[in-house]
């Protein structure tokens, strides 16, 4: 099929580049997703301030109140939310970096989707640091194998049971469960089914919704011992989900057979087919598309490489109507990659300029960092973007931000416009940026243009 | 491209620029009404029973046995959580009330996602990509509506106000200085695209208007924080400027606004988060009102959530997706002071599976009523489109 150079960059990865050609072909896409992303950012457990350190840090300080000890405590508190700061900005920095400056870029793509599909957000100022770690642990390394291996990582990590709220379930008829007078919280079971797996289309009831949040009992949290299964919370007896019976008796096995259950169900392999092509190709992606990828899904057990392959490899991803809106994200990083601004530019950015031409900005687009509304995570219609607020972010952020980012080193419009566009620029826009009165203009209308900010 | 052809380009741009919306001042034809309708959409599933509370009802204390403290009484039979208290003066004013025992026709799956669409479609089901929300199928009722008779404030996508209706969107946060050149070449670039076309010039005319009536925004805004009952609102959370900015344009020739206040999804520790999201809710109320000023006696604000939760508290102090709810509404235009709506009673048998709520009537109704005698829309154009297959039933007498 009709693979092109300039689609692959635009649909498929981070965006047209002075620095990086396109990539040269759909092997070369499906290549970037086992390499390794440039820029670091922490993993949960090794991330510094902790969870625990905070919680440390909150318990001192609620000890010390009133006594003279109480200033010095709480300026050790003060320092650890400074520290938290800097991990956030820093991580803010690198996920950036990995876009901008990515030599393809369809692996940080495909991660900024599943980070999206498993959404977790921070319940509280001391996790805000703590959503990217999660991302590294629980979908980074995942991205070039089974769906179901990312779903386990997903379900049994902290920020998720946090997030949704797991570590509080507590089967009622479980040791604890009968002392504290403590029963089942629903979110992560129903999220799971509705979010994570089968789809809200699924033929799952609420009496699964149940039973899989009593399964799901037991998964659990604490600073000191990270992610384990407490059986003192767990429901005993069976449980049954989507008509499969799982025995409590076998305790985390137990969970993760059904988590593994829900990870290959035809269902999930239509609705995860769905989103991708959603995410890369349509709003309404052709049904013969979702069909292959479902269909690679399903053969291959859940193995994502082969359900992208499929994708690449059919010719409706290749169709040349751009039929999605990048998202304010994808926009900025998308925008600066055209504008030449390095992967380390992007790294070491000045907090001055984080905020002011991106933490700012994303929140005027509609896309504050890492912080969607809910556990669906962000839309992925083009509808939603193209709003007139959005709008206005965006052509403001294209009139003003480049100079900021390049100063001296900005291009003229003219030349401009075949390096954001290539072969996608219209008559239309190349005379725009040729009749702009000042540079700034010429190169703000390039990236305000339809066709920057579709792909 | 040669000169010739660069000067011919020129001329055509200037031709149709002068045709562009993004350039043509669009006078604001006269608003079809002069009362005014805010829609408050509570995202996250508000629930309805820790709101006003049904003391009376001989299963409410045991359905909620930590969740019954600081109640404030209203009816005797219903109280108040008492993070609204401070909507009590407008309560006995007849400026606040609810109706209780409510749901969209949305049942089973309990889903935010698809619960809030329903409520926004005003539909009875999920039909899918060509969706539309119902105050903009109630404004398509309306000939000659333009430009800014109805405003979607806030980041959020709302479904509620898409469709073929014109409905303007703005955040208070955006912004949009262009030079004049720099228009004409925007104009020119978006003329193919009408997505980009149409929410480009929506944002420049948008942005123009806001710049003609800032100072005396401005001016308003000062008054307003003078006002008594807004002594303890702070004036910098983003709730509070969506209020302020509603509250600037229904002073002028909006007439519809609608923007979402969330943080309801309590499933944990809810005495909490619902303290919270209430306060949200009484701050944006007050605003609104100090805001409008005179015109809040013309005005009725409706806050409606996606479902309730369940009747009982869940194993964490909390409380999980549910059905049957509560809709607050306020405005001078309503008639406050009670609690709206047939009682179900809350024993096992009468609950909605056993488990939640049960909705004695459509929440839907209640909008209805207030379009049609607030701003007189016909009961059939809002049983046939603006609500499809609502029997809008007896009056609640809900406008005053």
């Amino acid at each position: 099929m009709p693979f092109d150079p300039t689609l692959a960059a635009v649909r498929f990865g981070s965006g047209l580049s002075p620095i990086f050609g396109p990539p040269a072909d759909a092997a070369a896409l499906l290549a970037d997703i086992d390499t390794s992303f440039t820029y670091s950012v922490p993993n949960f457990d090794d991330v510094v301030p902790s969870q625990r350190a905070f919680q440390q840090a909150n318990k001192a300080r609620n000890k010390a109140r009133g006594t003279d000890q109480a200033e010095a405590v709480e300026q050790a508190f003060r320092d650890l939310r400074l520290l938290a700061n800097g991990v956030f900005d820093q991580s803010l920095r690198s996920s950036l970096a990995r876009q901008v400056g990515a030599d393809i870029g369809f692996k940080a793509r495909l991660g900024t989707f599943f980070a999206n599909h498993f959404t977790v957000k921070s319940r509280n100022s001391a996790q805000r640091h703590l959503v990217t770690p999660y991302v590294e642990d629980a979908i980074t390394p995942h991205l070039n194998g089974h769906f179901s291996a990312m779903l386990r990582a997903v379900v049994t990590h902290p920020m998720m049971l946090l997030y949704l709220q797991q570590v509080q379930s507590v089967g009622p008829l479980s040791p604890l469960g009968k002392r504290r007078n403590r029963g089942i919280n629903e979110n992560l079971a129903r999220e799971l089914l509705e979010l994570h797996t089968l789809g809200v289309d699924g033929t799952y009831a609420q009496a699964d919704v149940r039973e899989l949040a009593e399964l799901l009992t037991g998964l659990t949290y604490n600073g000191q011992r990270g992610f384990f299964y407490d059986g003192r919370f767990a429901e005993p007896g069976s449980e049954t989900v989507l008509g499969i019976t799982y025995d409590a008796a076998d305790g985390l096995d137990n969970i993760l057979r059904a988590v593994d259950d829900l990870a290959v169900h035809p269902q999930t392999a239509r609705h995860i087919a769905t989103k991708i092509a959603v995410a890369f190709v349509a709003d309404t992606p052709d049904v013969g598309l979702v069909d292959a990828m479902a269909a690679a899904f399903v053969a291959t057990d859940g193995f994502l490489p082969a359900v992208y392959a499929s994708m690449l490899d059919h010719p409706a991803a290749w169709g040349s109507e751009l039929q999605k809106i990048k998202s304010p994200q994808r926009f900025i990083t998308s925008a600066m990659r055209a504008l030449g601004v390095t992967g380390d530019e992007m790294d070491q950015a000045s907090g001055r300029h984080l905020r002011g031409l991106v933490v700012r900005p994303l929140r005027v687009m509609g896309q504050p960092w890492e912080q969607p509304n809910g556990p669906d995570g962000w839309p992925d219609d083009s509808t939603a973007w193209i709003s007139p607020q959005g709008m206005a972010g965006r052509i403001s952020w294209a009139m003003t931000a480049p100079r900021k980012l390049v100063r001296d080193r900005m291009s003229d419009p003219r030349d401009f416009v075949q390096t954001a566009l290539g072969p996608l620029a219209s008559q239309d826009v190349i005379f725009a940026a040729s009749a702009a009165e000042v540079r700034d203009e010429g190169v703000g209308v390039v990236l305000a243009s339809p066709a920057f900010q579709r792909s | 491209m040669d000169r010739r052809k660069f000067l011919v380009r020129v001329a055509a741009l200037g031709c149709s620029a002068a045709a562009s919306p993004l350039v043509t001042p669009v006078a604001l034809a006269q608003a079809p009404w002069d009362a005014r309708l805010v829609v408050i959409i509570l995202r996250g599933a508000m629930d309805g029973l820790d709101v006003f509370r049904p003391v009376g009802d001989p299963d409410y204390a045991g359905l909620r046995p930590t969740l019954r403290q600081g109640t404030m009484d209203l009816t005797g039979f219903f109280g108040m959580n008492a993070a609204l208290s401070p909507l009590i003066p407008l309560w006995q004013t007849g400026e606040m009330g609810a109706a209780h025992a409510v749901s969209t026709p949305y049942r089973d799956k309990r889903s935010h996602f698809d619960g809030q669409d329903i409520l926004e479609a005003g539909r009875p089901g999920i039909i899918g990509a060509s969706n539309d929300g119902w105050l903009n199928r109630m404004l398509q009722t309306i000939p000659g509506i333009t430009g800014e008779t109805a405003f979607a404030i806030g980041r959020d996508q709302q479904l509620i106000m898409s469709g073929d209706a014109p409905a303007a969107r703005w955040s208070p946060d955006a912004d949009l200085t262009l030079s004049p050149q720099a228009e004409r070449l925007l104009g020119l670039i978006y003329d193919a695209d009408p997505m980009f076309k149409t929410a480009s010039a929506q944002a420049i005319r948008i942005a123009q208007s806001i710049a003609m009536t800032a100072a005396s925004d401005v001016e308003r805004t000062d008054m307003m924080m003078a006002d008594p009952m807004m002594a303890a609102v702070n004036a910098n959370k983003e709730h509070v400027q969506l209020a302020e900015f509603a509250a600037a344009r229904l002073r002028g020739d909006t007439r519809i606004a609608s923007f979402s206040v969330s943080g309801w999804d309590t499933h944990l520790n809810q005495k909490g988060g619902i303290t919270n999201a209430l306060r949200r809710l009484s701050d944006t109320i007050l605003t609104l009102r100090a805001g409008l000023g005179p015109v809040w006696d013309k005005t009725a604000v409706l806050c409606l959530t996606e479902f309730g939760r369940t009747a009982a508290e869940n194993g964490t102090k909390g409380t999980d997706h549910g059905t049957g709810g509560a809709m607050i509404y306020a405005g001078g235009a309503l008639n406050g002071g009670r609690i709206l709506g047939d009682w179900p009673g809350l024993a096992e048998a009468d609950l909605y599976n056993r488990r939640d709520l049960m909705p004695t009537r459509d929440v839907r109704a209640y909008p209805a009523w207030v379009m049609h005698d607030l701003l007189g829309i016909s009961r059939r154009a809002i049983e046939m489109s603006v609500f499809p297959g609502l029997q809008m039933g007896s009056n609640p007498g809900i406008v005053a």
